[in-house]
């Protein structure tokens, strides 16, 4: 490890890591372009909620039968994304990789981004949004949805200063090295930096927070999947009512994470020219950790289908008929095979690891991870234990409709410019601790 | 503003009333009087109150009766079991012939569109004797109900007489419940209900769950509307097979809608092999079947 390392790192020194470091941030044109492209899509999307605030939820493809559509999908997928912030940053680097530390910031910016929007996405799906206040005027400890506001709160809270902590520094640094920037981004600066001076006590101090946070989030982190998880398994319906739902969404949602900031770390190192801190090793890491945990996921999904196939009880006969062989079959399929299977043993290949064959692969199973979550979501509601009559045809199957796809186009419209603006605003990899391991392998 | 002075007057009024559970006082006594002091008269009167209760309230204390139109009343209402009660419903399925008088009336009473169903008929296939029979599905007011445990707000609720309700101006359209509901007893409102524009003054009545409102979950409410005034509920009068009885476990009766004729619910269950929707998920209803043949 330490071979790789030194192999990129021997040209390094404080200054060249703290210009290289730096130079994100300032807001070229290409930015404003994409930014702008953005913003323009948001709109698009908002004129669609609009449009569904007025005439109900009635404007999506979601009926009495499938009650549930490609918003609660999509915010368990949200959730999953969500997770990985714990995994890199707590869990790796708890163990004392140290190889996380230029993509941990990554991670949690991810994880951050995600999460804010989760709770946007739940919106989007309610009947009355005018009633959100109800939530908290009313709320019943009985119900799985309270429990989820709870974790997901906390979560956001504690990812939030999980990635702002380890930012003080470099947020100080900001202040004192940039030059030219617009006015509200220096006293933005000023105000986050907290009179931060560099001495010996703060670096203890911020580690030690740190440290508090990376064992707190694993708890809340397990607890927000898991909880997720809850809001489908605490029903009495067949194809949810399982007792593993629970560890199968997490070890779901590494994939998707992992999938994910593959994806951002191959955006940034391009764009942000940072090959000498984002190696092909961080690469070949992270794809070998994607490769573990899917690993991990199949085994939850080979548990979670073949377990009630082969009683083929007669209340399930009819989910797991329609998933392995029926109306469902094919993107059942595609999503297991294509977008799990395939993907995880291509990236067994060394050559695959290299970063555009590796973030290539990261999107087949970002993509085949959503889907995932639809394939969770809605077949099991359209086998309901009593037969589906005296409804029009549209009843007996689920199509989501152009606003309801604009919608969910927005929310990840909105996760890209968190992402985009974060990672604009402050250094992506953490400067600090780049130099202090320039230091260590400089007495080395 | 004198208007609302008045108003605090009579709220503090309705309140000493509602202290002695006589919120629901009759009509009888309506125009006793209309003094708009809260002086005691000392005179009292005997009244009985809404759970057949006498009680005595004091002359100057009565006010008319303008409760039908009361927002606040009909919520509390709305909430509170009838005392004594556990209704339940037994349907035959031998005489179902699938007239659909009891969907008429229902979504007629329930201001609901042709594809809302709070009860809906079945047409269930009979393994054994390679059969159909049609079984009317209302909502089986679960004595373990699935879609209340869920609830996040405490918007559907069950209430001390067996009767699960829905408030759907605290229902906020998350639509677990009817994630939750293993027997898809539960529509919601997509869009703008059936004559929305006809209903839109008239106070909400929970027991009736009108006016319905886009955005929120509705579902049979075994017409608590009706059973409060001592009537049958709306399917139940309207079918013309005799397929239904409704009553009271404490009191161990049924009355069949069509033929009126009141029978003993332990018998009739008993002599008939009744049984339940899915017992085996423990949601204990109290909506029981008697089989379609007879053995």
């Amino acid at each position: 490890m330490a071979k790789v390392r030194n192999e990129n790192t021997v040209l390094l020194s404080e200054e060249k890591i703290e210009r290289d470091l730096l130079s994100n941030i300032n807001w070229s044109n290409k930015f404003k372009i994409w930014f702008g492209f953005l913003t323009a899509l948001l709109v698009v999307c908002l004129w669609f909620y609009v449009l569904q605030l007025r005439k109900g939820l009635g404007v999506t493809g979601m009926n009495d039968i499938v009650s549930w559509g490609i918003y609660i999908s999509n915010f368990v997928f949200f959730i999953a994304a969500a997770l990985i912030g714990m995994l890199i940053s707590s869990v790796l680097g708890m163990i004392g990789y140290t190889w996380i530390k230029p993509i941990s910031r990554i991670a949690e910016i991810i994880a951050v981004a995600f999460a804010m929007v989760a709770g946007i996405v739940i919106i989007t799906d309610m009947g009355r949004p005018d009633r959100l206040h109800h939530v908290l005027l009313y709320g019943r400890i009985q119900s799985p949805i309270i429990w989820d506001i709870s974790v997901v709160m906390t979560y956001l809270m504690l990812s939030l200063l999980l990635l702002y902590i380890p930012l003080i520094p470099d947020i100080s640094l900001c202040k004192e090295k940039l030059t030219g920037l617009p006015k509200f981004q220096k006293k933005l600066y000023k105000v986050l930096s907290l009179g931060w001076a560099g001495n010996e006590a703060q670096y203890k101090t911020i580690k030690r927070y740190f440290k508090i946070l990376l064992i707190l989030i694993i708890p809340v982190a397990l607890a927000i999947h898991t909880v997720t998880s809850w809001l489908f398994a605490m029903t009495l319906r067949t194809g949810w009512d399982s007792p593993i739902f629970g560890p199968y969404f997490v070890s779901g949602a590494f994939v998707a994470g992992c999938a994910a900031v593959l994806i951002a770390m191959y955006f940034i190192q391009k764009n942000y020219k940072l090959q000498a801190y984002i190696t092909d090793m961080h690469f070949d890491r992270m794809a070998k950790l994607l490769v573990l945990v899917s690993l991990v996921y199949v085994y939850f999904n080979i548990n979670e289908i073949l377990v009630p196939a082969y009683k083929f009880k007669p209340s399930e006969v009819k989910h797991i008929g329609n998933l392995l062989y029926g109306h469902d079959s094919l993107l059942f399929w595609l999503v297991q095979g294509g977008g799990l299977i395939v993907p995880f043993m291509l990236l067994m290949i060394p050559k695959m690891r290299k970063p555009l064959p590796a973030m290539l692969i990261s999107v087949v199973i970002l993509v085949a991870a959503w889907f995932k979550r639809y394939v969770i979501v809605v077949p099991t509601q359209l086998e309901p234990y009593l037969p589906i009559q005296n409804v029009p045809e549209s009843f007996h199957s689920y199509m989501p409709t152009l606003p309801e796809i604009a919608i969910t186009v927005g929310t990840l419209v909105m996760v890209l410019m968190i992402i985009s603006v974060l990672t604009k605003l402050f250094p992506v990899v953490p400067v600090w601790e780049m130099k202090e391991e320039l230091l260590e392998e400089q007495h080395q | 503003m004198t208007e609302t002075k008045g108003n605090r007057d009579r709220d503090s009024r309705r309140k000493f009333l509602r202290n002695f559970g006589a919120a629901g006082t009759s009509l009888l006594i309506a125009g006793c009087s209309t003094k708009e002091s809260n002086a005691k008269s000392g005179e009292k009167i005997k009244v009985l109150n809404q759970n057949q209760q006498l009680v005595e309230v004091d002359v100057s204390d009565i006010s008319p009766a303008t409760m039908q139109a009361d927002k606040k009343y009909l919520k509390k209402k709305g909430r509170t079991g009838i005392p004594g009660r556990k209704f339940v419903m037994v349907v035959d399925l031998a005489k179902c012939k699938n007239a659909r008088q009891c969907m008429k009336a229902c979504q007629g009473a329930h201001q609901l569109k042709p594809e809302q169903h709070h009860i809906n008929v079945l047409e269930m296939e009979d393994e054994k004797s390679n059969s159909t029979y049609f079984m009317p599905k209302p909502c089986q007011h679960c004595d373990n109900p699935s879609c209340v445990t869920v609830c996040p707000v405490d918007a559907t609720f069950k209430r001390s007489d067996g009767i699960v309700l829905i408030d759907n101006e605290r229902c906020i359209g998350c639509r677990f419940c009817i994630a939750a509901c293993p027997y898809s007893a539960r529509t919601f409102n997509w869009t703008e209900p059936r004559d929305a524009e006809k209903y839109k003054d008239v106070p909400y009545d929970m027991e009736l769950n009108v006016p319905q409102k886009k955005g929120t979950v509705t579902k049979c409410a075994f017409s608590a509307d009706r059973v409060r005034e001592g009537k049958l509920p709306y399917c139940v009068s309207a079918c013309p097979n005799g397929v239904y009885y409704f009553g009271d476990e404490n009191q161990d009766l049924v009355t069949n809608g069509t033929t009126r004729e009141t029978v003993r619910l332990s018998h009739l269950l008993e002599d008939n092999a009744a049984y339940t929707l899915m017992p085996e998920l423990g949601t204990k209803p109290r909506v029981y079947y008697l089989p379609p043949r007879k053995s």
